[in-house]
C-alpha cells in the first residue's frame, strides 16, 4: 500500500471522528454533581415533578455508593474525577425537542453529522435516525410508514412529556433501577437525551433505526438514556454509534439502555463505540425477555480509555432466547473490560455468548461474564465462547467467565482460548507474498470472522474498517 | 543452461532463474545460538528437480527456511543469490540488466516470494477464518504488486506516478480488485483449474486455510499454492511425509506439473526414495552436519535407500 493511501486513510479517520467543533451552547451546567446541577437540568427540560424526584433519589443513591475498585483486573478509575465533569450542555438549537430536517440544524452541528455519514445512511438503509450532540438530541426523524403503524421513535426527553405513562412504568424501574450500580445511579440523576423506541404488537420494523451520540466539548459527561419497548410479536433492530474528539482532560460517557422484549418479540441492539481515548465509558445495558422472545446484543468496543460494559439479559419467560456477540479492541493505554451477563430465570431458555478480543501495544482486554441458571429453569442451555488474541508480550488479556448453575437439567458449554499472534503464522503468510502488516491484518480478520459473518454486511464492513484503522500506526 | 526446454502447455512464462547458495553458514538467531549450516554450496535452476537428503538434524530444513527468510536463523557467512533472466515473469515483464542478480538475504520474506521463491512448509500454518480463496487471491495480488515495486524504475518518475494512480490495494479486509489486480472472477477460474489438476475437491476453495486439514490435505494444498503463485524456484520441505499412496501420486503429479508447465525449479527435501519414484530428480544431494557431503544423479538416492548414510560419512572422512 502506498504511503499516500495511508495518509489519506489517516485524514479520513480524523475527518470522521477526531475533528473538534467550537463549543457553542445555550445552557451549560457547572462542573460536578450537586443537587443544584440536577435541579438545573430538570428545570431546563421543564420536566414534571415525578421525574425530578426520581433524579434526586438517584443522586442520593449515587452519593451513598462506593466506586468499584476491587474487581480483579478492572480499569483504573482513579483518574476519573466526577467533580471535574460537566454533566449537562444544551447545544444552541432553536427547537428544544430537535428538528426533523437536517437542513434546519446549525451549520457546525450539521457538518459534524455529515462527516460521520449519518444523513447518507438515513437515506439508504434506515427506518429512522436520531442524533445527539452533547446532552440533547438535535435531530430525530422516522419514515412516515412506521409512524402510521404506531411506532414511536423519539427523543427520550420528549417522551417524558408526551408518553408519561409509558415512561413512568418502564424508566429505571424494573430493568435498571438506579440502585443497580454507582454509575447507573449517576445516570439516573443527570441523564439527558437518548432514544425512546416503542413498537406496537405484531409490527415488524424492517429497516434498522439508528441513533448517533456525539460528545464535542472538553471535559463533559454524556448520559443518554435509551428505552426500547417491543410489544408482543413485534420486531426491531436498533443501532447506536458513538464518537468524540480527543481533549486533554477526561470525558465521561455513562449511558443506560433498557430493553423490554415482550412475548414472541425480537429486538436486536447493535453498537459500535469509538469514543476518543480519553473517555471513560461506563454503561449499564439490560434487557428483560418474556416467553419465546428473542434478544440479540452486538457490541464492538474500539475506543475509550476505559470501558466497563456487560450487557445483561434476563430470560424471564419460558423459551426466551439471548445472543451476545462482542468484539473488543484495546491499544496503547486502553483497558476494555467487557463481557455479558445472562440470567436464565425460566425453563427452556437458551443463551449464546461469543466474545472476541484483541489487544496490542500494551492494551488490555478483559472478558468478564456471568451466566446464571436458576433452580427450576429446566431444559435451559447456554454456550459461551471467548477468545483473546494478543499482538505482543506487552499486551494483556484476561478471561473471567463465571457460571452459576443451580439447575441440573441443563446444557452448559464453555470454551475459551487466549493466544498470542503466532510468528510462524505470520512467516507462513509472508512467504506467500503478504507483507508483515497485511499478514497480521489477515490473521485478525480471520480471528473475528466467525462474528463478522453473522453481522449485516454494511455493519461488518464498518467494524472491519475500524479495526483496521486501529491497527494502523503500530504496524506501519 | 541444463535441462531440456519444455514446450508443453507453455503459458509464455518459461522460468530461467538460478538459485545459488555459496558457502552458507548459519546459526540459530539467539545469544549463543547453535551453528547449523557450515558452508552449504548448492545451485538449483528453473526446470530442474533436485533432491536434498540427509539424516535428521543435518540442516536440510534450516536451509529451506533460510532461503525463504525465516527470522529464527542468522546467516553468519556466505550468500544466497537469485539470478533472473528476461522472461522469468512472462514476456511482457522487462527485467533490466542491473536487476537480474539479487542477494536475497537482504530481502523480506514477501519480497523473496515476489521474486519467485516459494517454500512448501513441512508443517503449514493453520489460519482460522481466512478462506483459501481469499488468502490465495490476496497472496497472488500482493506478490504481483510487490514485484512491480521491486522492479520499479527509480529514475523514471512517470512510471512511479502511474503506479500510484492504479491504486493497488492488497488489504485482505477490503473489497474488490482495482485495476491491475487479478479480479475475483478471473481468480476463481485459475483456482478451479489448478484444483482440478491436483484432483482436489472444489469445497477446498471455501475452507479456512489449512484449518482442520488432514496431513495429506495440507501437503496437497502447499502444491496448489505453488501452482497458483508460479514460483521460479520451489523448495519443498518433506512434502511427502504423512501421505498415503494415492495422495502421494497426486502430489507427485503436481510437482511434475510445476516443472513441466511452469518450468519451476524444485529443491525437494525428503527422507525417502518413495516420492523420487514418481518425481525423478536430475540431481541428488546428501547433507551431513550442515554441509553438502555428496552430490550425484538419481542413482545416489537408490544407494542411500539401500545402504543408509553411514557410507557417505565414511567416504567424506576418508577424503578429509
Amino acid at each position: 500500500m502506498s504511503s499516500d493511501q495511508d495518509h489519506l486513510k489517516e485524514t479520513d479517520t480524523e475527518a470522521r471522528f477526531e475533528f473538534k467543533k467550537e463549543e457553542r451552547s445555550a445552557v451549560k451546567s457547572d462542573k460536578g454533581l450537586t443537587e443544584e446541577v440536577v435541579r438545573l437540568i430538570s428545570e431546563d427540560k421543564d420536566e414534571p415533578e415525578w421525574m425530578l424526584e426520581r433524579r434526586l433519589r438517584a443522586l442520593k443513591q449515587y452519593q451513598a455508593m462506593p466506586m468499584p475498585t476491587d474487581w480483579p483486573g478492572q480499569p483504573d478509575l482513579t483518574e476519573l474525577d466526577i467533580e471535574e465533569i460537566v454533566p449537562y450542555i444544551r447545544p444552541d438549537v432553536d427547537k428544544r425537542e430537535g428538528v426533523d430536517d437536517w437542513t434546519e440544524l446549525p451549520e457546525e452541528i450539521k457538518d459534524t453529522f455529515d462527516k460521520l455519514g449519518i444523513p447518507e445512511a438515513e437515506k439508504n438503509a434506515l427506518s429512522g435516525v436520531g442524533a445527539q450532540y452533547e446532552s440533547e438530541v438535535v435531530y430525530q426523524n422516522m419514515q412516515e410508514q412506521w409512524e402510521e403503524k404506531g411506532v414511536v421513535f423519539m427523543n427520550m426527553d420528549r417522551a417524558v412529556q408526551e408518553h408519561p405513562e409509558l415512561v413512568k412504568e418502564y424508566f429505571m424501574t424494573t430493568c435498571v433501577p438506579p440502585s443497580d450500580n454507582k454509575f447507573a445511579a449517576l445516570h439516573g440523576a443527570v441523564w439527558s437525551g437518548g432514544s425512546f423506541v416503542y413498537v406496537p404488537e405484531d409490527v415488524t420494523v424492517e429497516m434498522p433505526v439508528q441513533a448517533y451520540f456525539r460528545m464535542n466539548s472538553e471535559g463533559m459527561g454524556q448520559f443518554e438514556h435509551t428505552l426500547i419497548v417491543a410489544e408482543e410479536g413485534s420486531e426491531v433492530h436498533y443501532i447506536e454509534g458513538c464518537s468524540a474528539p480527543k481533549y486533554g482532560t477526561h470525558n465521561l460517557h455513562s449511558g443506560c439502555v433498557e430493553v423490554f422484549v415482550e412475548e414472541d418479540a425480537h429486538v436486536q441492539y447493535s453498537t459500535v463505540q469509538n469514543w476518543s481515548k480519553n473517555t471513560f465509558n461506563l454503561n449499564t445495558k439490560r434487557a428483560i425477555v418474556e416467553s419465546n422472545g428473542k434478544m440479540e446484543w452486538v457490541s464492538g468496543s474500539m475506543g475509550s480509555k476505559a470501558t466497563m460494559l456487560y450487557p445483561c439479559t434476563i430470560l424471564k419467560g419460558r423459551g426466551a432466547t439471548d445472543t451476545h456477540i462482542t468484539i473488543a479492541f484495546a491499544g496503547e493505554g486502553q483497558n476494555i473490560d467487557t463481557g455479558a451477563k445472562v440470567y436464565h430465570n425460566a425453563p427452556d431458555t437458551s443463551s449464546t455468548i461469543e466474545s472476541k478480543s484483541i489487544s496490542k501495544d500494551g492494551g488490555r482486554t478483559n472478558y468478564r461474564g456471568l451466566v446464571h441458571i436458576a433452580d427450576g429453569a429446566e431444559g435451559s442451555s447456554t454456550a459461551v465462547e471467548c477468545d483473546a488474541l494478543m499482538f505482543d508480550n506487552e499486551s494483556t488479556s484476561d478471561t473471567m467467565p463465571y457460571m452459576e448453575i443451580e439447575e441440573s437439567k441443563v446444557d452448559v458449554a464453555h470454551e475459551a482460548t487466549v493466544g498470542k499472534i503466532g510468528d510462524e503464522d505470520i512467516f507462513y503468510l509472508q512467504s506467500r507474498g503478504l507483507d508483515d502488516d497485511d499478514a497480521k491484518k489477515m490473521i485478525v480478520a480471520g480471528f473475528i470472522e466467525p462474528i463478522t459473518e453473522e453481522l449485516p454486511i454494511e455493519y461488518a464492513v464498518e467494524l472491519n474498517r475500524l479495526i483496521e484503522l486501529e491497527m494502523e500506526g503500530s504496524l506501519g | 543452461m541444463t535441462g531440456t526446454p519444455h514446450t508443453l502447455h507453455d503459458r509464455g512464462n518459461r522460468k530461467m532463474a538460478r538459485l545459488q547458495l555459496n558457502n552458507l553458514h548459519a546459526e540459530v538467531a539467539e545469544e549463543g545460538g547453535e551453528q547449523i549450516l557450515r558452508g552449504v554450496d548448492l545451485e538449483v535452476e528453473s526446470g530442474e528437480i533436485h533432491a536434498l537428503m540427509g539424516p535428521n538434524g543435518s540442516g536440510k530444513s534450516t536451509t529451506a527456511k533460510i532461503i525463504a527468510g525465516h527470522p529464527a536463523y542468522e546467516v553468519t557467512e556466505g550468500e544466497v543469490l537469485l539470478h533472473l533472466e528476461e522472461g522469468d515473469f512472462g514476456e511482457d515483464f522487462d527485467i533490466p540488466e542491473d536487476k537480474r542478480t539479487w542477494d536475497i538475504l537482504d530481502l523480506e520474506p514477501n519480497e523473496r516470494a515476489a521474486l519467485g521463491i516459494f517454500l512448501a512448509f513441512q508443517y503449514p500454518a493453520e489460519i482460522e477464518g481466512v478462506t483459501m480463496t481469499n488468502f490465495l487471491r490476496t497472496a497472488l495480488n500482493a506478490k504481483l504488486e510487490e514485484r512491480d515495486e521491486l522492479f520499479e524504475d527509480e529514475e523514471g518518475e512517470d512510471d512511479a506516478a502511474e503506479e500510484e494512480d492504479e491504486g493497488f490495494e492488497t488489504s485482505p479486509m477490503e473489497g474488490p480488485a482495482d485495476d491491475g489486480e487479478v479480479g475475483v472472477a478471473e481468480f476463481q477460474e485459475i483456482l478451479q483449474e489448478k484444483m482440478e489438476q491436483l484432483d482436489m475437491d472444489a469445497k477446498f476453495a471455501q475452507r479456512y486455510l489449512n484449518a482442520g486439514f488432514s496431513g495429506g490435505e495440507k501437503k496437497q494444498n502447499e502444491v496448489l499454492q505453488a501452482a497458483i503463485l508460479e514460483p521460479s524456484i520451489a523448495v519443498l520441505d518433506e512434502i511427502d511425509s504423512g501421505l498415503d499412496i494415492d495422495r502421494l501420486q497426486d502430489v507427485a503429479n503436481g510437482i511434475n506439473a510445476l516443472r513441466d508447465v511452469q518450468g519451476t525449479g524444485v529443491l525437494q527435501i525428503t527422507h525417502y526414495q518413495r516420492i523420487l519414484d514418481y518425481v525423478e530428480p536430475d540431481h541428488v544431494h546428501v547433507m551431513l552436519d550442515g554441509e553438502i557431503a555428496k552430490s550425484g544423479g538419481p542413482e545416489l538416492a537408490e544407494q542411500l535407500e539401500d545402504k543408509g548414510y553411514d557410507w557417505v560419512r565414511e567416504e567424506v572422512y576418508e577424503t578429509a
